[in-house]
């Protein structure tokens, strides 16, 4: 109940933003919505399968240059087809990608190789993608509307924003439905106890493959929102510290939330915003933060929110 | 025969774990495998599980050669097993840890869109075997938050949630207090005769529950096979008493060679009703 009407407040908040707020910070909430699609997909890897991936900005990467290419190479302005082409992009990368890592925990877990490799190719291979010039990313149509009248601010915080917005909550939707099915179930049992899981017949593998491609398509098409505002894809969005950072996000908010990457992508986008306006070394102030989260709070800004009803143990 | 291991070795390195172990388990058997420290009774479970592959010999189940095949593959077939240590899903709830063994049963864990809540098949079938191993109460507590004696039952309890012809269980009873531990074995008899299970192979140390439960015995000694009786043979066999009980073992009765087999017939030992006596299982 307390959930349901915390998020009907959030609801109503997100949606009145770009009417009560000043374009600075609508804009603002375009990063955040955009991180909320890949923290919602990394945290299946995360929280619920029990994999840390330091590679996943690979796919953020894929993404964007899907949409770069395709709208500059390829005259393909819809976004409605731009994130199924993010999304088949990344699968058919993550496939291959998670059957060669998806065997290994820890830091054994290689998608950092893979992240590397490929943003060493986004670099090298100036011809296909402008090399550390990157690619522009043209304005993207929205329902079918090329928007063509309006200033590149008026469309980012008005149409651009409602569609980010049900894309995240689309997202969340699809999500909040997978981690309650039998497949989350299983995802679960792979975090908890890998052994038993095996025993009562769950292939571990197999489960972790298809979380981690479900996971990539969700980078994808966050990577796909992201390059619009800006308007320009580079590969520093699929260099390691962006997979650091959003590794950082999920700490943030807690990993062992549904909706704890949500509040770390939101509060990281915004402090960090706070942050560098006032102090040049942010980096600095993130690192004591989360060393603060690692010793103190290990579940996250949502660890330090939520209470836990005790639980009655009949003894014996 | 439900299950069979022919002149089976397992080497680690030149550390020979189990040499020329052969065996048989055959319809409505409840086996025990005992043994002292580093007789390869685990190592047995292991192999026959297939987490293990054998160095050398075949293991079959179901006239069908097992060996090295893996657990997920093995109990697809209709084995199951329970490990040693507790088993166990620290932060998933009890009918959650039963709903994840009944979801792999009925093939279901790759509906990445279905509903769990709403499958009444999975909800009904968990709650079944948590009512079997007296776990209904505690349906929606945490595993990590359950008392050790209720983590060992639903450890077991995940494995009969597969409904297995056969299962395989590691010491049951190891870390369970001594007063939990007949409570648990009449839990796990009766549950297997209400799910019809096959048969039944355990490794045990206290030699109370395997002559009180064990239609058969197998003593391993130094990785082969020392003795393959029934309970009262064993007990009459000195050297063998000697060498893997380290005692003569008081409470065994003589029984007949063929006589009915006590935990999964029918009118043996055990009520079909699974529920201890109130106030049997300590916390």
């Amino acid at each position: 109940m307390r959930t349901a009407v915390v998020l009907s407040l959030v609801s109503l908040a997100l949606l009145a933003i770009p009417l009560v707020a000043p374009a600075y910070y609508v804009t603002l909430m375009l990063p955040f919505m955009a991180y909320g699609v890949v923290l919602l997909g990394l945290n299946l890897l995360f929280g619920y399968t029990g994999l840390v991936s330091f590679g996943h900005a690979l796919f953020i990467g894929i993404g964007a240059y899907t949409g770069a290419v395709l709208t500059t190479r390829f005259g393909v302005r819809q976004m409605e087809l731009i994130l199924p082409a993010a999304m088949l992009a990344a699968a058919v990368v993550a496939a291959p990608v998670g059957a060669l890592c998806v065997r290994y925990v820890k830091i054994y877990f290689g998608t950092l190789a893979f992240g590397m490799v490929f943003y060493t190719f986004l670099l090298k291979f100036y011809k296909l993608t402008g090399g550390d010039e990157g690619m522009r990313m043209l304005r993207p149509w929205l329902l079918g509307s090329e928007w063509a009248g309006w200033s590149k601010t008026a469309y980012l915080i008005g149409p651009y924003y409602y569609f980010s917005l049900a894309v995240l909550v689309l997202a969340t939707l699809l999500m909040w439905r997978i981690v309650r099915s039998p497949f989350g179930l299983c995802l679960k049992t792979i975090r908890e106890n890998q052994l038993k899981a095996e025993s009562l017949g769950v292939s571990v593998p197999l489960y972790r493959w298809y979380a981690f491609i479900i996971s990539a398509a969700y980078a994808a098409v966050g990577g796909a929102l992201l390059a619009t505002p800006t308007g320009n894809v580079d590969p520093t969005l699929a260099y390691w510290t962006h997979s650091g950072n959003i590794v950082f996000m999920v700490l943030l908010g807690g990993f062992s939330s549904f909706f704890g990457p949500l509040l770390g992508a939101f509060v990281f986008i915004f402090l960090q915003d706070t942050v560098m306006s006032i102090f040049p070394y942010w980096r600095l102030i993130f690192g004591a933060i989360l060393a603060f989260i690692v010793i103190f709070a290990p579940g996250g800004l949502m660890g330090l929110f939520a209470r836990r009803r005790p639980v009655e143990v009949p003894r014996g | 025969m439900i299950l069979e291991a022919r002149d089976v070795r397992k080497l680690y390195g030149p550390y020979v774990a189990l040499d020329g172990v052969s065996l048989s388990i055959r319809e409505g058997e409840f086996v025990s495998v005992i043994g002292p420290n580093g007789a390869g009774k685990s190592t047995l479970i292991n192999v026959l599980t297939g987490l293990l592959a054998p160095s050398a010999g075949t293991v079959r189940f179901k006239d069908r050669d097992i060996g090295g095949i893996g657990m997920v593959a093995l109990t697809r077939l209709g084995m199951a097993r329970s490990f040693q240590l507790v088993q166990i899903f620290p932060e998933l709830t009890v009918l959650e840890s039963l709903q994840a063994a009944v979801v792999s049963r009925l093939g279901g864990g790759a509906r990445i869109f279905a509903s769990l809540a709403g499958d009444h098949r999975i909800q009904k079938d968990a709650l079944e075997i948590a009512t079997l191993f007296n776990l209904a109460d505690k349906a929606h507590v945490l595993a990590r938050e359950l008392p050790q004696g209720d983590k060992k039952l639903l450890d077991v309890a995940s494995a009969f949630a597969l409904r297995p012809e056969i299962i395989l269980l590691d010491e049951p009873t190891s870390g369970v207090s001594t007063a939990d531990k007949h409570a648990i074995m009449e839990i796990l008899v009766g549950a297997a005769k209400r799910i019809g299970l096959r048969a039944i192979i355990q490794v045990e140390h206290d030699m109370d529950i395997v002559f009180g439960y064990s239609d058969r015995i197998i003593a391993l000694h130094q990785g082969k096979v020392l003795a393959d009786a029934a309970p009262a043979q064993i007990e009459a066999d000195a050297q063998v008493m000697d060498m893997v009980v380290g005692r003569r073992h008081p409470s065994s009765a003589p029984q007949p060679p063929g006589a009915p087999h006590p935990a999964l017939s029918p009118e043996g030992r055990g009520n079909a009703d699974p529920s201890p006596p109130p106030g049997e299982r300590a916390g």
